[in-house]
């Protein structure tokens, strides 16, 4: 045995253990120490599941105002700030918030039993009012520091109002005039008067409290929306889905089972009909699959039933570029080159139709990506991965395993030919 | 099949196109389509009901929505049954949308007439007729200007009659989906958009690879006819073709025939547009390249 054909067999077994080495960290994830490490893609918060898999409600709400261009997306972003905190404040940190069209915010809950009190609990304007008798504003919203929840002498649950400054202020002077007369001052939130005490005496410490046979919930719920601020428009919902978990859990496991087998049909497929080269695609397929699940895993993607879609249409399209090059190995083979030259000839002449092709599917998932909503950017995203993949792997990985065979021994011009007929 | 002359014989193709196109257009007018909520609005609501759903229990269920109080007859819609699960009753109410009350008396009323429902397992959608509008703009945009950014790259690479061959074979490889929906009267929703450009996608793939054969045996064989060029990169290139959409159809059919109904819906039309794609690849772009040639010559 001569040094180079030792050196090529070496290295062929490097690049087969780096690939198993990629599956491996993809499944099982890599644990360096407790800060550096990367969960197995099957593992909990690696990758996400869409809403459509999860389970889960998603909602869109328009906003109802007369404003254009910047001043709209101004105050979206205000909503959306609004929202990301109300969303936060009822634990629901998971929820996706994000803005659709020009007027739009789109709510993705997943894991919610019942979508529809969650919403109504977020949802609520939370615009507060302190009015005294004759219905003059004394305080608003916004000049609250802190609201939380609190029991006061008797027990009873009250959301306890932290003042700012200026509001300390306006209310010290509005219970002055009222302690004087014993008048009342009415607490209104979104237009309803919930509570009318009669002021007992003239308040100075800047904390004022509402009481209204709150439970913890709507106590806790108003607290965080009084924190979070109004919303600058009123939202209506003009799209709600609520998908069942049980429905999604189904649609996951076909999913991967019917991929697992068009896999290994394609793996049949390109043996038999490529014969070594196909070998050779079939493993450089295993390490398409290894390395998307490990940006999948890195990128913490929202996969969706769509997204699944197009990841198994893209190992799909994956192939493609090897058949290309091995069609054109076995005209250079027919013309008489030896399997090297032949090699070599393939992957040059079949660079220009691979370039082609593969950019014009990238324009498709770019126009996708910027035009598209939700579930369509998932799609675009996941085919646009399985594309640059699918080229490294094909004109990287193929192109090495082959020369590698051809330095370990495997001469013959035969093996490196498809079952295709001669071109006349 | 390496007899067949692609140009020669460009009747056999042209009479092929011509039975799509009128197979396509009687399905546009007698059967329309089955525009799913998402473009149309309205409430769609799935129900595992826990017993098979017959045509009886459709008309059963539709009953309940036309004599429910707080229904009536303007709710009622269509009620079919899943495709995939036996137990599962997809009831959709006409555009106008439930709301959250009328949900839970309809799923109420459902329960109580079918004891074994499942009320877990269920989906419910609802859309205001005001999204649908904006999508379909959206939709719309995406593909023009997919499409639109295509012709200008095979321009640049190719020549300008190859790119308008190009988009001509798309827009039969486009023309074919859409019949497709409407023959099988499959759901339009907003995962038509991803099917119909990743169609665009795969069949222009699959267009480039014969043009740039053509592009290569073009230079090679001067003074060789133009028509026997095209004829012998579609030969040459065949086999590549046909493998190619082999080994997507292995992946993508597997999920067809094991998937659920709503990704059975999205993978239909794919595997349809695949073979669309091959056809038009194959038999059409270098037949119209060549036809645009002749054009250009004349004049």
């Amino acid at each position: 045995m001569n040094y180079s054909r030792v050196s090529s067999i070496s290295r062929f077994v490097l690049l087969l253990a780096a690939i198993v080495a990629i599956c491996a960290i993809s499944v099982c994830g890599i644990y360096i120490n407790d800060e550096t490490r990367l969960k197995g893609i099957f593992e909990e918060d690696t990758i996400r599941l869409g809403l459509d898999l999860a389970g889960g409600s998603v909602v869109t709400f328009q906003a109802q105002t007369e404003d254009t261009g910047d001043d709209l997306d101004y105050g979206m972003e205000s909503v959306l700030t609004v929202m990301r905190d109300r969303l936060d404040g009822q634990g629901l940190t998971e929820a996706l918030c994000y803005k659709t069209g020009n007027d739009m915010v789109t709510i993705e809950i997943p894991d919610i039993d019942d979508p529809n009190e969650a919403i109504a609990n977020f949802m609520q304007t939370a615009k507060l009012q302190f009015k005294d008798s004759k219905g003059k504003v004394v305080l608003e919203g916004e000049h609250v520091d802190q609201a939380s929840v609190w029991y006061d002498d008797k027990g009873e649950i009250i959301v306890q109002l932290n003042l700012t400054a200026e509001g300390a202020t306006r209310f010290s002077n509005a219970t002055k005039v009222a302690a004087a007369t014993k008048d009342y001052i009415a607490i209104v939130i979104d237009g309803v008067t919930i509570s009318q005490p009669t002021v007992q005496e003239h308040i100075t410490d800047g904390v004022a409290s509402i009481s209204g046979n709150f439970t913890a919930e709507s106590a806790s719920a108003l607290a965080n929306n009084i924190n979070a601020g109004a919303f600058r428009y009123e939202l209506v919902p003009v799209e709600q889905r609520t998908v069942g978990a049980t429905l999604g859990e189904n649609s996951l496991s076909s999913s991967l089972i019917a991929g697992a087998i068009g896999v290994l049909l394609v793996i049949i497929f390109m043996c038999i009909y490529y014969k070594l080269p196909g070998v050779m695609a079939s493993i450089t397929l295993v390490a398409y699959i290894g390395i998307f699940g490990l940006v999948l895993n890195l990128t913490q993607a929202n996969l969706t039933l769509a997204g699944i879609a197009g990841i198994f249409l893209s190992i799909g399209m994956a192939v493609d570029a090897n058949v290309v090059i091995f069609e054109r190995m076995k005209e250079e083979i027919d013309a008489g080159k030896s399997a090297k030259a032949a090699i070599k000839g393939g992957f040059k002449r079949a660079f220009s139709a691979i370039l082609d092709s593969n950019v014009t599917t990238v324009i498709a998932c770019a126009v996708l990506y910027f035009l598209g909503s939700g579930t369509i950017k998932g799609f675009a995203t996941t085919l646009f991965i399985g594309i640059v993949i699918s080229l490294f792997t094909a004109l990287v990985i193929t192109r090495a395993l082959l020369y590698l065979c051809v330095g370990m021994g495997a001469n013959e011009p035969k093996t490196y030919r498809s079952l295709g007929r001669r071109a006349k | 099949m390496s007899k067949f002359h692609f140009i020669k014989n460009q009747k056999v193709t042209l009479a092929i196109i011509a039975i799509i196109l009128l197979a396509g257009i009687v399905s546009f007018f007698v059967r329309g389509f089955n525009i799913d909520i998402d473009f149309s609005g309205g409430t769609e609501i799935k129900l595992n009901i826990g017993t098979e759903v017959t045509n009886e229990v459709c008309d059963n269920i539709n009953d309940i929505i036309r004599n429910h109080e707080l229904l009536g007859n303007d709710y009622v819609s269509s009620t079919t049954k899943s495709e995939s699960t036996a137990n599962m009753a997809i009831i959709r109410t006409g555009t106008k949308a439930l709301d959250n009350a009328q949900i839970d008396a309809l799923l109420d009323a459902v329960a109580a007439a079918y004891p074994d429902t499942d009320l877990n397992d269920k989906e419910i959608n609802k859309i205001d007729p005001t999204i649908g509008d904006s999508l379909t703009k959206s939709a719309i945009i995406a593909v023009i200007v997919a499409v639109a950014l295509m012709l200008v790259y095979i321009w640049i690479r190719f020549e300008l009659k190859s790119g308008i061959a190009a988009v001509l074979c798309l827009t039969h490889d486009l023309f074919v989906m859409f019949a497709v929906y409407s023959l099988f009267q499959i759901p339009i929703n907003a995962n038509i958009i991803a099917a119909l450009l990743t169609i665009l996608g795969y069949s222009i793939n699959a267009t480039i690879v014969v043009f740039d054969r053509v592009r290569e045996n073009k230079a090679k064989l001067v003074g060789t006819p133009f028509a026997d060029v095209v004829n012998k990169s579609a030969h040459e290139t065949m086999g590549r073709s046909v493998n190619t959409t082999l080994t997507t159809l292995f992946t993508i059919g597997m999920i067809y025939i094991l998937g659920v109904d709503a990704i059975r819906d999205f993978a239909f039309p794919l595997i349809i547009g695949i073979v669309a794609g091959l056809f038009s690849s194959v038999f059409m772009s270098g037949m119209i390249w060549n036809a645009l040639d002749k054009l250009g010559k004349k004049n």
